[in-house]
């Protein structure tokens, strides 16, 4: 009986942890189906964080914080969509740079706001959502894999990241559809974000993605750019996660507590795994990373 | 014309460092900080003393190590993101040889040390060189990954392995005194040690071996076209992986300051990212050695200045920093502005010697990315 | 009668070079209407003009009698073309290899259920079904039928191309612009291509093919307009001219279309022995076997895709296709089986590669390290590992006074050399320890006229110097000059052999779609 409520709560748990992935993870998708690598959602993440945290505190509505997420998230992905759809710089670098950015950005304004670089100040219980975010983040799902199987922008944001030139011999700008791809992208991190600092904590701290737009973007690799298992990767690494939190400390065998970076390291290990073939094989959108130059 | 050649990669990253820099100072003044002000105490903060200067070189050191782990690999054609974890791995090495062989004679340890930073992080370079090679995998996404994946094995290690009994802290035991290298006087107690000259001969060492030897001509060859190099009989995966390896093991180097300069033993988490920065130093300097050791002493610098704004400001963090170089990085990388400020650089070459008609129909069948 | 198309005294220049100058012809409407030009003569651009890829810097173009807009700049994007009725099949196809024919057809004008019309137009779910119902009626209109579910990366090349046309015909296109459409297609494949262009004529189309095979422009076009250097030089009815005439516009002077070979020296040793290769692969070998003797040029021809690309690979790279290869290949005596390509090149073996942008240069690097690319190990060029580059310059500017490379700079960089220029580069490096066998891929691909009959001779000395030489071409012309002896390659097959003077055009064109004696 106690094993079967263990059980049911890891279930819970890990539906909870991975929400903030999901997010993150579609967020990717819609990005590097159109053909941007987007190495900078640990960024995304960060900044949506911070922004739902603050717009939380300030308009006391949770439901406001979020669409705050989404306006910061996306703005910092106009950021990016500058530099990497428009001005061609290297999407890697840029990548890199923009996820330094928001760590140094997020305790520079917290600063400013809030006096402390270390966190937000707390949320009460009732300013922070209580099961929402899990909901909408499965009906987000839904909206991307139907988007891009069922309409014609879907069907072009996947042209864009295989063969851009026909998309644009078809007379439909590549540019704009990345643009488009980019934007939704960072909403969707942003919300990720959001659902770590108003959903899972109560309140926004530094550094607090702590790597999971890089898992994100490990469950996105594993789910071999497809919505739905990209969808499944996001609850396995989140199961993961939640067992880790659930074993630290306890002994199972032995005289020592559990080693949990063994558990911590897995979906990572996994991603490696899966590139190489030894699990699977996923491929990329063949035009990933290349920047488009209309003639 | 070597001149002209010249001028505009000289010219270009200063422009981008300055117009980083003045946005990132700019910055400063939403904060309400006078950025006159900010700037001169990063300036201070970095050059303002002997100990000061001291800890911007101290900063200096790993930034050379990764700065250059990160260009070897892209003369290579490869994306290294994962200095971080070459680093962690070749420190990690580093104290583990130190603990477990505390009887090394005073002349062979150092020796020994250095050895094993360059094998520790070797070892986690040549695994994404490896699975690129041979198994055809992205290595931007496994450095990634191998970087998480070192910060776990790492941690695992040291508690369960190596840790210190006597601390709370996430460390190990200290390395034999046998290990220990010396630490300058002139810098006031700034854990200024022998690793900086090591760093200084590192950077020769690169350069010589990319520009002077075949086997550099052979790595760049691979870096610039695989399918060439290939057909001209060079073996591109041994290539790659070699590189890698070698990239590794330069960040390991980074161990070499840390445990046998400064903390006299591992702690997790010791890096302020000096990996991720390395990239910042690596595109600034154009992957060039010799640039790569001015240009980490820019970035050591900014970092060591920072630490000053927590105490001397009232509203600005050592963060800026962090943005600060995430500006300069963006500044340098935007290739575009470069082809809006002036195409006709570009054309270097006397136009008549340029055929007469261009064919860009050709010149667009043939495109492909170098990475 | 109005023209279909009218260009009129266009330009376009790029970086200052131009390559286009004072551009008009008319293209009249139901007529095939061929461009013909050499590399970088400047159709292409004028055609990229014409679809909207590019935007004139001067001049306009009229269809059917109507500016569009007026001023020049107003075509800006493929769009305005496609709705004015025009449409181009890119010699590179446009088509996105793991989606299906029919979601690359209906791309950009896709159709949906008015059900959905509340919705704006990119979100309405696209009705696959409605754009098959019209696409099944063109297909039976003009003969072109596809499997609309297939992924296009599972069809062959003549079906894609195919697609492509269809993908006109679904946007109502008028006016159709084929990009040396035959490049990749074999005889047949062709002559089935041109019956279907000739149907689209008689209902009413108008075609325009860019191409620069002569024999090709004879058999299908009823115009044809020349190009050279980015000028228009010759406009001719097709039922008053022929190919000498067509030639000489083309070059702006006398050709020889033949080369003479000397007779051949003293056939010697095998330098090249393949037997009973097979190789799994695509388009995978199956039981190779010839020869290549000191002293004789052996042609292989056939279209490309055949198996040609795989016999280089398993020449060069044996190392790599040990598991995948079967039979023996010995070059010089030795067998080669399991050797690098190091390995392979030391035995005294040159290559001059196909695509030498990709294989055989290193386009960001000047002259001198290009001419290094492979010879690094070599002495005088290093020593112990290090490099000499005094040596290595001593031998770049004999080289380039020997080849007469220009510019005659050893710091140029190799991309901004013309492509002959750039041959040389690979030829004289390839030569430089004068090869005992050597292997050349289209080794006049890109190349001006000026440059071909140089690389010409300089494989033809080769021969008389003792070398034995294998050409792999698809020109047929070259490889009938040249060649001693002509196999000819389908399907990963060696499918006839024909000694000097004993093949016709004919008879290999046949055997090169797959046709048994």
């Amino acid at each position: 009986m106690e094993f079967l409520a263990s059980g049911v709560q890891i279930f819970e748990s890990t539906l909870r942890v991975s929400t903030p992935l999901l997010f993150a993870a579609l967020g990717g998708l819609l990005s590097e189906r159109s053909g941007v690598v987007n190495i900078a959602l640990e960024g995304m993440m960060l900044i949506g964080g911070f922004g739902a945290a603050a717009v939380a505190l300030s308009t006391q509505s949770p439901v406001a914080g979020a669409f705050g997420a989404i306006f910061c998230g996306a703005l910092f992905a106009i950021l990016y969509g500058l530099f990497v759809i428009e001005l061609k710089a290297d999407q890697i670098v840029a990548g890199t740079a923009f996820n330094m950015l928001a760590a140094g950005v997020t305790p520079f304004l917290m600063k400013v706001f809030y006096d402390s670089s270390t966190s937000t100040p707390s949320l009460p219980l009732e300013l922070r959502f209580q099961q929402g975010p899990v909901w909408i983040s499965w009906v987000c799902l839904g909206l991307v894999w139907a988007w891009l199987k069922y309409t014609p922008s879907g069907l072009w944001v996947r042209i864009a990241g295989e063969h851009p030139e026909a998309l644009d011999s078809a007379g439909i700008r590549v540019k704009r559809v990345r643009w488009i791809s980019v934007i939704l992208s960072g909403c969707l991190a942003g919300l990720g974000g959001a659902s770590l600092s108003i959903f899972l904590a109560s309140s926004f701290s530094r550094n607090m993605t702590a790597g999971r737009g890089f898992m994100a973007l490990a469950a996105l690799i594993f789910g071999k750019w497809k919505p739905v298992p990209t969808a499944i990767a996001c609850l396995l690494f989140g199961f993961f996660d939640a067992l880790q939190i659930r074993l630290q400390g306890v002994v199972l065998w032995g005289s020592e507590p559990v080693p949990v970076q063994f558990i911590q390291v897995l979906p990572y290990l996994v991603t490696v795994l899966v590139l190489a073939g030894v699990v699977g094989q996923s491929k990329a959108p063949r035009s990933l990373g290349v920047p488009f130059q209309a003639n | 014309m070597r001149f002209k050649e010249k001028l505009p990669q000289i010219l270009k990253p200063l422009i981008s460092i300055m117009v980083g820099l003045s946005l990132g100072l700019l910055v400063t003044k939403i904060a309400g900080e006078d950025p006159w002000n900010v700037l001169e105490i990063l300036v201070r903060g970095a050059f303002g003393s002997r100990y000061d200067f001291g800890m911007t070189l101290f900063y200096t050191t790993p930034l050379i190590f990764t700065g250059l782990s990160v260009a070897f690999a892209f003369h290579s054609g490869l994306f290294n993101i994962g200095a971080e974890g070459q680093l962690a791995m070749g420190a990690l090495s580093v104290a583990a040889v130190g603990i477990l062989f505390p009887n090394a004679p005073g002349f062979l340890a150092p020796v020994l040390g250095v050895l094993a930073a360059v094998v520790g992080g070797g070892i986690w370079g040549a695994i994404p060189g490896w699975l690129r090679a041979r198994r055809g995998s992205h290595e931007v996404i496994n450095t990634i990954m191998l970087n998480f994946i070192a910060a776990g094995l790492t941690s695992w290690v040291t508690l369960y392995l190596l840790k210190n009994p006597d601390s709370q802290n996430p460390e190990t035991a200290a390395v034999a005194p046998s290990y220990l290298i010396r630490q300058f006087s002139f810098f006031d107690g700034a854990p200024v040690s022998m690793a900086f000259f090591v760093a200084l001969m590192a950077a020769f060492v690169v350069w010589f071996i990319l520009w002077k030897t075949v086997l550099g001509f052979e790595i760049r060859a691979v870096g610039q076209s695989e399918s060439a190099a290939r057909s001209a009989g060079i073996d591109a995966a041994k290539m790659r992986m070699l590189a890698m390896a070698i990239a590794g093991g330069l960040a390991g180097l980074v161990g070499v300051g840390e445990v046998m300069g400064n903390a006299d033993r591992f702690r997790v988490g010791f890096s302020p990212g000096y990996g991720f920065t390395g990239i910042a130093v690596a595109l600034l300097a154009r992957n060039r050695p010799f640039a790569i050791v001015a240009s980490a002493l820019l970035f050591g610098a900014l970092h060591k200045g920072a630490s000053e704004l927590d105490l001397e400001t009232e509203n600005v963090t050592r963060d800026l920093s962090l943005i600060l170089q995430a500006l300069v990085i963006l500044c340098v990388s935007a290739e575009g502005v470069w082809d809006l400020a002036g195409e006709r650089y570009k054309l270097l070459i006397k136009k008549k010697w340029i055929r007469s008609a261009p064919s860009p129909e050709l010149a667009e069948e043939h495109y492909s990315p170098k990475v | 009668m109005i023209p279909a198309v009218e260009f009129r005294r266009l330009n376009k220049s790029f970086h200052g070079v131009h390559a286009n100058v004072d551009i008009s012809f008319k293209v009249m409407k139901g007529t095939i209407h061929a461009i013909i030009g050499e590399n970088g003569a400047g159709k292409s651009t004028a055609m990229k003009m014409l679809y909207g890829t590019y935007q004139p810097d001067q001049g306009e173009i009229l269809i059917h009698g109507k500016s569009w807009g007026g001023k020049p700049k107003s075509w800006t994007s493929p769009l305005d073309a496609i709705r004015s009725g025009i449409g181009m099949v890119h010699q590179h196809f446009m088509l996105s290899a793991p989606h299906t024919a029919l979601d690359n057809i209906l791309l950009g004008v896709e159709t949906s259920h008015p059900f959905f019309s509340f919705l704006p137009k990119s979100l309405r779910p696209i009705s696959r079904v409605q754009a098959q119902v019209k696409l099944d009626r063109i297909a039976d209109q003009y003969g072109l039928k596809v499997d609309w579910s297939a992924k296009v990366e599972n069809l062959s090349v003549g079906i894609q191309q195919r697609i492509e046309i269809l993908k006109l015909l679904y946007r109502d296109a008028e006016i159709l612009i084929l990009d040396e459409p035959t490049a990749v297609l074999t005889p047949q494949e062709t002559s089935e291509l041109f019956a279907q262009l000739k149907k689209l004529c008689q209902l009413g189309k108008t075609v325009l093919i860019i191409t620069h095979k002569l024999k090709e422009v004879m058999s299908i076009a009823d115009h044809v307009t020349v190009f050279r250097a980015g000028r228009v030089v010759g406009e001719r009815e097709i039922s008053e001219t022929n190919i000498e005439e067509l030639a000489t516009l083309m070059v702006g002077r006398k050709v020889r279309l033949q080369a003479d070979a000397p007779p051949p020296p003293q056939v010697k040793e095998p330098v090249l022995e393949i037997s009973g290769v097979s190789l799994a692969a695509r388009h995978g070998l199956k039981n190779v076997s010839f020869q290549v003797k000191a002293g004789e040029i052996v042609g292989i021809s056939g279209v490309e895709g055949n198996g040609q690309a795989e016999l280089l690979q398993v020449l060069l790279h044996p190392k790599d296709h040990t598991e995948s290869m079967t039979g023996e290949v010995k070059v010089l005596g030795k067998s080669t089986a399991g050797m690098t390509t190091e390995q392979v090149k030391e035995l005294g073996v040159g290559v001059i590669p196909d695509d030498r942008l990709r294989d055989g240069l290193l386009l960001d690097r000047p002259v001198r390290d290009n001419f290094l690319l492979g010879l690094q190990r070599r002495k005088p060029f290093s020593r112990a590992g290090i490099l000499s580059y005094s040596k290595l310059s001593k031998e770049v500017s004999r080289a380039i006074e020997e080849y007469d490379i220009r510019p005659p700079l050893q710091q140029a960089k190799a991309s901004l050399l013309s492509g002959g220029n750039q041959q040389k580069i690979v030829i004289a490096r390839e030569f430089k320890y004068s090869p005992k066998f050597l292997i050349a891929s289209q080794p006049t691909r890109g190349v001006d006229v000026g440059a071909i009959e140089f690389i010409h001779k300089r494989i033809l000395k080769a021969r008389q110097e003792g070398s034995g030489v294998l050409l792999i071409s698809s020109e047929l012309d070259e490889i009938l000059a040249l060649s001693d002896r002509i196999l000819v390659m389908f399907d990963g097959r060696i499918l006839a052999e024909f000694k000097r003077g004993e093949a016709t055009e004919q008879a290999l064109g046949l055997r090169m779609g797959g046709a048994v004696s």
